[in-house]
């Protein structure tokens, strides 16, 4: 931790960097972004194996981006997520820096996707299928759809799920559009489901796993796991894997002719 | 209608329906219950909330003058959901109808003193409703001028009226179109509203000045009257906010401590000058 | 507030109580657990369910009241007519049972909002239906601050009965209202005469953490101070959490559901702290950056409010500061605003 912050430090002093963004410390055992401009506010950075907030959501916003360029302290769904955002264009090499730790505990300075899809594969880094989706994936389609529809019967509509996801970046989403009205704006049980199952449709195969969706939910709705689910079909179905690698054929936008459905021949 | 459920509209149907310019069209709307129409009452500066069933609510003034009764009027130009469902309306149609919301133009206060109308565009119909309730009060004002300019000769709404207003003796109307919006027969000015507004050099001296324009059009103008000599607190304007509910409740047209739907949507520029910018 | 009357309830009463509601055709509203899901939840008491009194509710009471979809209209087509359809009001008699004293003030908020004329017909009547039971806090969190807003872990503002523990096994029942005295008759065996109770050996201590007339002061001068807002609101997502999760925000939205044979108009939850809030159809925005729509929240609170209707618009339950994914908390801002910092 003390290597990251003096690098932190040094770039911050040298002017490479106009912010550094990581975790601090917040109020009542809570964690929240750093944006630190000055060297002494560093002091507050910490180093966290799964924080509850993926900080890749803060790049993408103008306010932000108006700080300068950023030194993002990053964990490894940082980096799969940043990998994902510039297979998408969202995402240009060089426009921050992500400072990590290799395996002898030396800081390394990532910029573009290449250096850090190497990093990500000599560090190990998988999205390991937690228990509760096996258990999801043993129900039938019965059960999952009555384990969804009491799940969503707590969704209050809030969106913090989009607000913290750094793939939810649409400059109008889905759900604000009223020509037409995709989603129903109001939160009764059929427009919950329709805006869950829709926003988990538009992230199959390009969310990294990152669980942020499910940390802010007041609710407490295991949003990862609709998600972790639909990227083991598109893995298995596509051999595509979010934040795996750089190049990227999006499963549900590219046609193959040698897709197995036959619907469209 | 109930009188207990505050959401729920008049029934009303579209008895005309005018194309007045490109995008913008005029309904006039006659109650589909008789009593409801002969009770309704509503004074200059009010708007309402006007249904499509289905596709929701649009917040437009009245634009036709209380003095008419029997029918309210609606002028308005298609920008979304709810304004493309109304465009596709036809006479016979049913739309729905709350109201009257909103405060009023204090006519009252202003008898015996001179009118300037100042209106851009989609922004005439607001003004529109007064300067006609004026004009049927004719005799309770001293000088009524009208300055009204357009993009273009096709973006004038109230084509018909314009000629009535200019061939009254009593109104002075000046119309004018954006450089480049003539026509080849084009009698009026050409220039943008501030700058004609200032080669009319219109006097201050007992007079009202009712400004209704886009947001570019009344930063313009605003000052010019101010060189002319008019206060802050004799300059009138409307001010337009997104709205759903229209009775002060659901706080979506809420500017600092007011809500325009209930405080508004008349201010004065002096009460505007001690509001934020958030409109 | 002066008591109609003071009793004290039994701990192994309660149950008998919420009984003699049910069987009296009250709908009981209570904080329960849902099964295993995380979080304490204002739902329907069902017979067998159980009131969790230890946990705070994610979200407050105020759905009783304001439910997050409401119908506000119906009607059906009849070839190119629309035809009416009456208004389905919520009338049934109710209990709120298990608010606390934040949530139950922060009633007269909403009160000022959808009692105001022109009256809110469906608010009217489940508020008119509704009787509050609100129980004196034990604990309280850092993130609450309900003695710095007028508020306090004893208060019994808006209460029709007030319950607070003054015994491992015994609550004392402060009879508000009228409202309350009826559900103490409802069940007259069940109540005990109440003496002389320390009334605060079981109460939470709320410290005092500033001073709204303060905060007040310095927003007027810092409305224009758009670093300092960009400032305060840089971790700020944008979602509507903290409005939701808040006992006192009211806005909603208007919303049209309809088919080929009729529909409704629904009034939905809504949060100045989305974009859409305040976007015209033009595509004008009055609020467009997020530092304005922060601002926005902080002036309506603890300075339009106040301005307007005498009342900060604010219970300091610190749901907001609890619930926010991006740790805004509201209390920090408030104390920095009061010192005039960032």
């Amino acid at each position: 931790m003390e290597a990251l912050r003096q690098r932190a430090r040094e770039l911050l002093e040298a002017g490479s960097v106009q912010v550094i963004i990581g975790y601090a410390n917040g109020s009542n055992g809570r964690r929240r972004p750093l944006f630190a401009r000055r060297p002494e506010q560093l002091d507050q950075l910490i180093l966290e194996d799964n924080p509850p907030l993926n900080l890749a959501v803060y790049l993408r916003k103008p306010e932000i981006k108006r700080l300068g360029k950023a030194g993002v302290v990053a964990t490894p769904s940082i980096l799969k997520s940043i990998l994902q955002l510039a297979a998408e264009n969202q995402y240009r090499d060089s426009e921050a820096l992500f400072l990590a730790l290799d395996p002898t505990g030396a800081v390394v300075e990532l910029s573009t996707a290449d250096a850090i899809a190497k990093y990500l594969g000599s560090n190990g880094q998988a999205v390991t299928e937690s228990e509760s989706c096996a258990e999801i994936a043993s129900l039938d389609r019965d059960g999952r759809f009555a384990f969804w529809q009491q799940e969503f019967e707590r969704c209050i509509r809030c969106y913090a799920c989009r607000a913290s996801c750094p793939m939810c970046y649409c400059e109008q989403c889905i759900a604000d559009s009223n020509q037409p009205q995709w989603v129903p704006v109001a939160p009764h049980s059929l427009g919950n489901l329709e805006w869950h199952v829709s926003r988990a449709m538009h992230l199959a195969g390009r969310c990294v796993g990152c669980g942020a969706c499910t940390e802010a939910c007041p609710a407490g709705i295991p949003l990862r796991l609709m998600n972790q689910f639909l990227a083991d079909l598109v893995a298995k179905e596509f051999s595509q894997k979010a934040g795996a690698g750089v190049k990227l054929d999006y499963p549900l936008s590219v046609f193959n002719v040698k897709d197995r459905e036959d619907f469209i021949k | 209608m109930t009188a207990e459920n505050v959401y729920q509209p008049y029934l009303m149907r579209i008895e005309r329906a005018i194309d007045e310019a490109p995008g913008i069209k005029t309904f006039r709307l006659l109650f589909e219950d008789e009593e409801s129409g002969k009770n309704f009452d509503f004074k200059a500066g009010q708007f309402g909330e006007y249904s499509v069933f289905g596709e929701g609510e649009s917040t437009f003034c009245i634009a036709s003058s209380p003095t008419r009764k029997g029918y309210i009027e609606c002028t308005f130009r298609q920008t979304g959901r709810v304004t493309a469902a109304l465009a596709g309306l036809n006479e016979g149609d049913t739309v729905g109808f709350r109201g009257p919301y909103g405060n009023v133009f204090p006519l009252d206060d202003w008898k015996g003193k001179n009118l300037l109308f100042i209106a851009g565009g989609i922004a005439l119909p607001p003004l529109r409703c007064v300067i006609w309730n004026a004009l049927d009060l004719r005799e309770n004002f001293e000088d009524v001028s009208i300055l009204y300019g357009a993009r273009s000769v096709a973006d004038l709404v109230y084509k018909y009226e314009l000629d009535e207003w200019d061939k009254r003796g009593d109104v002075r109307l000046t119309t004018t179109v954006d450089p480049g919006g003539q026509t080849a027969d084009w009698k009026g000015e050409v220039g943008f509203v501030p700058h004609v507004l200032e080669k009319m050099n219109p006097s201050s001296d007992n007079t009202i000045a009712l400004v209704c324009g886009p947001p570019i059009m009344i930063k313009l103008t605003l000052p010019v009257l101010a060189k002319l000599g008019f206060a802050p607190g004799d300059t009138f304007t409307t001010l337009e906010n997104r709205m759903k509910c229209g009775i002060g409740k659901c706080g979506r047209c809420n500017v600092g401590k007011y809500y325009v739907c209930v405080d508004g949507p008349v201010f004065t520029l002096e009460q505007l000058q001690g509001m934020p910018a958030e409109y | 507030m002066t008591m109609i009357d003071r009793k004290l309830l039994k701990k192994e009463s309660i149950q008998p109580l919420l009984n003699a509601l049910r069987e009296s055709g009250r709908r009981i509203i209570a904080p329960q657990r849902s099964g295993s899901a995380p979080g304490t939840w204002c739902r329907d008491l069902g017979p067998g369910d159980e009131v969790d009194l230890e946990q705070r509710t994610t979200v407050s009471p105020k759905s009783a009241f304001l439910p997050m979809v409401e119908e506000i209209l119906r009607y059906r087509n009849e070839g190119k007519r629309i035809v009416m359809e009456g208004s389905r009001v919520q009338a049934q008699p109710t209990v709120v049972f298990g608010s606390r004293p934040c949530d139950t003030r922060a009633l007269h908020a909403l009160d000022a909002v959808f009692l105001h004329v022109p009256g809110d017909l469906f608010f009217r009547e489940r508020r008119a239906a509704t009787t509050v039971v609100t129980f004196s806090c034990e604990s309280a969190d850092p993130d609450c601050f309900c003695t710095s807003v007028s508020g306090g872990p004893r208060d019994a503002e808006g209460s029709d009965l007030l319950l607070t523990r003054v015994a491992d096994d015994r609550f004392l029942v402060e009879v508000c209202t009228e409202k309350g005295k009826q559900v103490v008759e409802l069940a007259p065996h069940l109540f005990e005469p109440a003496g002389d109770v320390d009334t605060e050996a079981f109460v939470a201590t709320v410290p005092v953490r500033f001073s709204p007339v303060e905060v007040r002061k310095r927003l007027q001068d810092l409305f224009n101070d758009e670093e300092f807002w960009r400032e305060q609101s840089l971790a700020c997502l944008g979602c509507s959490t903290c409005a939701f999760v808040c006992p006192n925000c009211s806005c909603f939205d208007i919303q049209d559901e309809a088919d080929l044979k009729g529909g409704s108009r629904l009034r939905c939850w809504d949060s100045c702290g989305q974009k859409l809030f305040t976007l015209h159809a033009s595509g004008h925005n009055p609020r467009s950056v997020q530092s304005q729509r922060w601002r926005q929240r902080i002036m309506h609170k603890f300075s339009y409010l106040p301005e307007k209707e005498g009342m900060v618009g604010c219970v300091g339950c610190g749901r907001c500061s609890r619930a926010c994914p991006a740790d805004m908390n509201l209390l920090e801002r408030l104390t920095a605003i009061a010192e005039a910092r960032i």
